[in-house]
Parts: C-alpha cells; sequence; structure tokens
C-alpha cells in the first residue's frame, strides 16, 4: 500500500465555535488517505472518527490541534484540545447523552454519539480529560488486517 | 437507479445544480442528527433531512452521498448552497414531508 517505511505525519489546527470551517479537516483528511491508496472501508472509519473529534471541537472546545500519523501498520490520530474538558468521561461516552445547547440540537447536534461513534470506528480509543483544561483523545486504525480487532 | 430519474420521478427541485445527476443513487437515508446521518447512511444514498444549514454538505462529502433532499419546502441557507457548489454535492428540494419523500424513495429503489 506505500512504499515509504517512514509513516506520514501532518498537524491541522481547529477553531472552537467555527462552524462554518466545521468538517474541513476531516475533509482534508479523507482526501489524504483516498490520495495515498488507503482501503475505502478504513478512509470511511477515519472520516467518521475524524469528523466526530473535529465536531467536538467547534462545538465545546476553544481550539485543538490534530494530528494524523500514517505508517505501513496503522493510522493514529490525536487530538489535544483547549477548553471545558469533560467531567464525567463515562458518562460523555453513553450514547445518547449530551451537553449540547438547545441551538446545536436544533441544527441536529447533539445526539449524543460522537464519542461513541468515534470507539466505534477506532480499533484502539483513549481519552482523557482535565475539566477546566482539555481533552485528549487517541484513536488508533489498523491498516494490517491481520491485527484488526 | 441514476440520480436524475430520481429527481424526475419525484418531482424534486435542484437546488444547486452539479455534473453529477448521472451518479447511481444505493438508497436513502432519512435523518435530522448529522451524528447519525454521518453514522448510518451508506455511500450513494440519498440523505432526506429537515436541516438547511452548511454543515450537512460536509457529512454528505465525507460520506459520499449522492445528494441531499431538502424536504418540507424549507429554503437552504446562503451558504450552504456556497458549500454545496465548492463541494460539488447535489442539493435537492421536496414540497413533501421526509414521510413522503421517504416512502416513495424506498419504493422506486425497491421497485
Amino acid at each position: 500500500m506505500m512504499s515509504d517505511e517512514n509513516g506520514l505525519s501532518h498537524r491541522f489546527e481547529i477553531n472552537g465555535h467555527d462552524f462554518s470551517n466545521a468538517g474541513r479537516i476531516s475533509t482534508n483528511i479523507k482526501a489524504i488517505l483516498q490520495e495515498i491508496g488507503i482501503h475505502s472501508s478504513i478512509v470511511v472509519r477515519t472520516a467518521i472518527a475524524s469528523y466526530e473529534a473535529e465536531m467536538n471541537v467547534v462545538m465545546y472546545a476553544h481550539r485543538a490541534v490534530l494530528t494524523l500519523n500514517i505508517t505501513p501498520e496503522k493510522l493514529h490520530l490525536k487530538l489535544e484540545d483547549e477548553g471545558p474538558g469533560i467531567e464525567n468521561i463515562d458518562l460523555a461516552m453513553k450514547e445518547g447523552f449530551s451537553t449540547a445547547t438547545d441551538e446545536m440540537r436544533e441544527m441536529g447536534f447533539g445526539a449524543g454519539m460522537g464519542l461513541p461513534n468515534i470507539k466505534k470506528n477506532a480499533d484502539k480509543f483513549e481519552i482523557s480529560s482535565i475539566p477546566g483544561k482539555g481533552t485528549s483523545i487517541d484513536i488508533t486504525i489498523c491498516l494490517d488486517k491481520t491485527e484488526k480487532k | 437507479m441514476k440520480l436524475k430519474e430520481i429527481i424526475e420521478k419525484l418531482q424534486l427541485k435542484v437546488l444547486m445544480d452539479q455534473d453529477k445527476l448521472d451518479m447511481e443513487v444505493t438508497g436513502g437515508y432519512t435523518s435530522d442528527m448529522l451524528s447519525d446521518a454521518i453514522a448510518n447512511s451508506k455511500e450513494g444514498n440519498l440523505w432526506i433531512t429537515l436541516q438547511t444549514h452548511q454543515n450537512i454538505i460536509a457529512v454528505a462529502k465525507l460520506k459520499d452521498l449522492s445528494g441531499i433532499i431538502i424536504v418540507n419546502n424549507r429554503e437552504p441557507d446562503e451558504d450552504t448552497l456556497q458549500k454545496a457548489k465548492e463541494e460539488n454535492v447535489p442539493l435537492l428540494g421536496s414540497e413533501e414531508t421526509a414521510y413522503e419523500v421517504s416512502g416513495k424513495l424506498y419504493e422506486l429503489i425497491s421497485s
């Protein structure tokens, strides 16, 4: 799939509350993956996970840095945001739970599916948060089928 | 079935014309929640929704949907039209409800 063994790395900045650019980074990531010939099922999973990660920043955080790393074995997305953080991660991971405002819900956000969608599409998912400081998310998707869960 | 046949049979308005009207439609997905649409729609689906804001375009683009049908005669925002044009996502409109459009599309595609 990839001839380069050193892997590929991209860094993106996401601004909180910037609904007009929301989705741009995940669309960008999708294009990168398609260009290097990543299998379409992996592209779809990554697109969903990165979209939800991006929207969480747009809706709740001040800003974030998203790093994409691709090696022949795996694809890794790391998101670190500055924002209010998450008080109760177990609750935030529960499908249907959301702290979205009424305005966001009217726009069709706040289904309480964001973090669960990320987890579902990842082979490995880690989240940590410091309330008042920010949230960090690690998403790994295996490219080598034998490593797939 | 091709998108242009569906436009004709469901009497949809083409809100943003695209060069993709020859695209094959694989089915539909009806939802007003963006996370639900991105998680559960399939490539080539037509997305039936009442949402009119610009963020619907990214969902359609990310899932390679064949287009978006905005129901109940709702008008898309100006920046939604602009984004649809930039991202080459067919944006369609219907006077009917999501229920009616979904039912008719289901009939058309499964027949």
